[in-house]
């Protein structure tokens, strides 16, 4: 008897369509403001930028799976769509691409090291993993406080997992059983040092056997599925069953920053092979597959995004620089001297 | 008729353990952090009781990893708590030396006041009580150079308390260092009832108008037996004890370097690149014409550590002995 012939179904975990076209035009804002900083450090404009090309998936779907006003995001510098995923105002990436006075940091931080305490995204600094031991920290505080309902999402790249802190951190929260999910953005460099240099395991998600927590293996260039596992976890968390290790799939397409140069240690041909999983136009492609959203749609999702980002970058251009005198503020509270 | 207020004779030891107490009882803020800190009440039996009182919640027995006890403190500190973390030894503090300088020192200042880091970092230093090149070292001058923390130094019980309190009241990172020989060798009057004494105020422990003395710590107190001997000799030396390594009182040495145009820098931290280079470049700024003698400094040699052998730590340490001869010199000088 002939097979029924079934159209393929997709698995969306709850998430309607709406969240769904919300998930793209956060890929599309993230890559499009990558693409920005990029352009505007090659046009002489800002000293420096960082990308998160292949991140995109990840991000997005890890923002949805974040509750607002509730859960706290300690990521690291290639979290520019989960920083916007989870509230930050696009505004902040380029005020702090430009260095501006209006930037939270008002001009201090590298840009993608952003800080947003009303919407619980904590400051980092740009060193490897120091940042998990404070994510841990503020889980403690939450399960002190008896604060269910909350957790705290902590991210960072395979080569972090090298880094003392990483373990020190995840041993910490899994003798405490703290309510935080360590997500890792595997995307297979550490600048120039791939992953097979970095450990003698075969998958990073190995590691939480090591230390008794679950681990989850998730397609990161994959939204959806990013959202399933992230959410599993966090929602584990704020029941109060503890912390979980989630390792995310992905791919770097851009150099690590403006200042590398990744023909010096891969070759082109690397980069072609991992194409497939390059998350946005996979996504794109679901969503029109499935009718959750038409080509034009995309395409004019794009061209807002891209007038968007045009018009913040103009705006953010036009805003000065922090004054002088702002290089003394905020070393303590109050004015300081060494000596008093 | 002013009443005395109340007060209790207690040595270090009980003086930080009396602070603690007060701060877990009263704030539930607050909470210590640390090895060993729970069940069997720190080494020193610092916190012996509160795991029993506090919880362990509060009272936390962390992994052996020092880089994760200052980091989750600083992370509870963000998230608004008041840790109060323990380094068992200072010598056990390099592994946590990027969270303290790399993160404590910088969470303010990096993201421009958006999160603050009221965290103590407590730790016993110091040597004399032969413990060797890995539990004697005195670890001040590796962070007083890094702007964003504070130091503290003292050494008396009372200044213990009013410290302790205005650190963990301090809104921003405080280093608070214990001399480990001073523990239950010092012995003083605390006053009762709550209160603190301001960071970076140092406090003249012994008046004199010949000579200044500035230290902090165990040689504090050997300064003052010093000074105490050249008083029946007939010559006056004024001890200061700095309390505070940053932010330092300036005030107070230069108004006593005036008065006593001498100037006799005493610590036991190696003497290259310490504490005292920094007060006697101050001093030759602003007071190079009130002096009528070089500055002196008396302190640590430069060797990586005291030895576990008796010559060889009496060797690294200055004696009463030493410091009451460079008293005198420096006095006729």
């Amino acid at each position: 008897m002939a097979e029924a012939i079934t159209k393929p179904t997709l698995e969306r975990h709850g998430l309607a369509d709406e969240q769904l076209r919300w998930m793209m035009r956060n890929m599309l804002l993230q890559r499009t403001l990558d693409n920005r900083g990029f352009q505007l450090n090659r046009q002489g404009k800002i000293p420096f930028a960082t990308g998160s090309e292949g991140h995109e998936g990840v991000h997005a779907g890890s923002a949805l799976a974040f509750v607002r006003g509730q859960d706290v995001l300690v990521p690291y510098y290639r979290d520019i769509g989960l920083c916007l995923g989870i509230g930050m105002d696009p505004l902040q990436a380029l005020l702090g691409m430009f260095a501006r006075a209006a930037d939270v940091s008002g001009g201090r931080q590298f840009p993608n090291h952003y800080t947003n305490h009303r919407i619980g995204l904590m400051s980092i600094s740009s060193i490897i993993a120091a940042h998990l031991p404070h994510a841990v920290g503020a889980a403690y505080a939450m399960k002190l406080r008896k604060q269910s309902g909350r957790a705290v999402l902590a991210t960072f790249g395979d080569g972090a997992t090298s880094e003392g802190e990483w373990h020190e951190s995840v041993n910490f929260a899994a003798v405490h059983g703290l309510p935080i999910v360590f997500l890792c953005e595997n995307n297979e460099w550490a600048i120039s040092t791939p992953r097979e240099a970095q450990m003698a395991i075969a998958d990073v998600v190995q590691k939480a056997d090591g230390y008794g927590l679950p681990g989850a293996l998730v397609d990161g260039s994959d939204p959806i599925a990013t959202y399933a596992a992230v959410k599993t976890a966090l929602d584990r968390a704020r029941a109060g069953g503890g912390p979980t290790l989630v390792k995310a799939k992905c791919y770097r397409f851009l150099s690590h920053t403006t200042d590398d140069d990744d023909r010096t240690y891969r070759s082109r041909e690397e980069i072609e092979r991992h194409r497939h999983l390059d998350p946005v136009p996979r996504f794109e492609r679901v969503l029109v597959e499935f009718g959750i959203a038409t080509s034009e749609d995309v395409s004019a999702m794009k061209r807002e995004v891209l007038s968007l980002v045009n018009e913040l970058t103009d705006r953010a251009e036009a805003l000065p620089y922090p004054a002088p005198s702002d290089l003394y503020t905020n070393v303590y509270e109050g004015t300081h001297e060494p000596w008093l | 008729m002013a009443v005395a207020a109340p007060s209790t004779v207690m040595n270090n030891v009980e003086a930080v353990r009396h602070t603690l107490y007060e701060a877990l009882k009263n704030d539930e803020r607050t909470l210590v952090l640390g090895e060993d800190v729970g069940a069997r009440g720190n080494v020193f039996l610092i916190t012996k009781g509160f795991i029993e009182e506090f919880g362990p919640e509060r009272v936390i027995d962390t992994p052996l990893a020092e880089a994760s006890i200052v980091g989750v403190a600083i992370g509870m500190a963000m998230e608004g708590l008041r840790p109060i973390a323990e380094i068992q030894f200072a010598d056990f503090i390099y592994p946590a030396f990027n969270q303290i300088v790399g993160e404590a020192a910088k969470t303010r200042y990096r993201s421009n006041g958006d999160y603050t880091c009221p965290l103590v970092i407590r730790t016993p230093y110091g040597g004399g009580v032969r413990g060797a090149l890995s539990h004697s070292v005195s670890i001040e001058a590796l962070f007083y150079h890094v702007p964003g923390l504070k130091i503290v130094a003292p050494s008396f019980p009372a200044d213990i308390k009013g410290l302790l309190n205005a650190a963990i009241d301090d809104p921003d990172p405080v280093l608070f260092l214990e001399h480990k020989k001073t523990y239950r060798l010092v012995k003083g009057e605390v006053p009762s009832g709550h209160y603190t004494i301001p960071l970076g105020k140092a406090d003249v422990k012994h008046p004199g108008d010949a000579l200044t003395v500035v230290s902090y710590g165990l040689y504090v107190h050997q300064a003052i037996d010093a000074a105490q001997r050249l008083a029946t000799e007939g010559l006056s030396v004024e001890v200061i004890d700095l309390r505070s390594i940053r932010p330092m009182d300036r005030g107070t040495i230069l108004a006593s370097v005036r008065k006593t145009r001498k100037l006799l820098i005493v610590h036991e931290d190696n003497k290259f690149g310490g504490i005292g280079a920094e007060i006697a470049a101050m001093v030759a700024e602003e007071a190079f014409f009130d002096l009528d003698a070089p500055i002196r400094r008396l302190c640590g040699p430069d060797v990586p550590a005291m030895g576990y052998a008796l010559p060889l730590e009496e060797e690294f340490m200055v004696s009463t002995d030493e410091m009451a001869e460079a008293m005198r010199e420096l006095v006729r000088f």
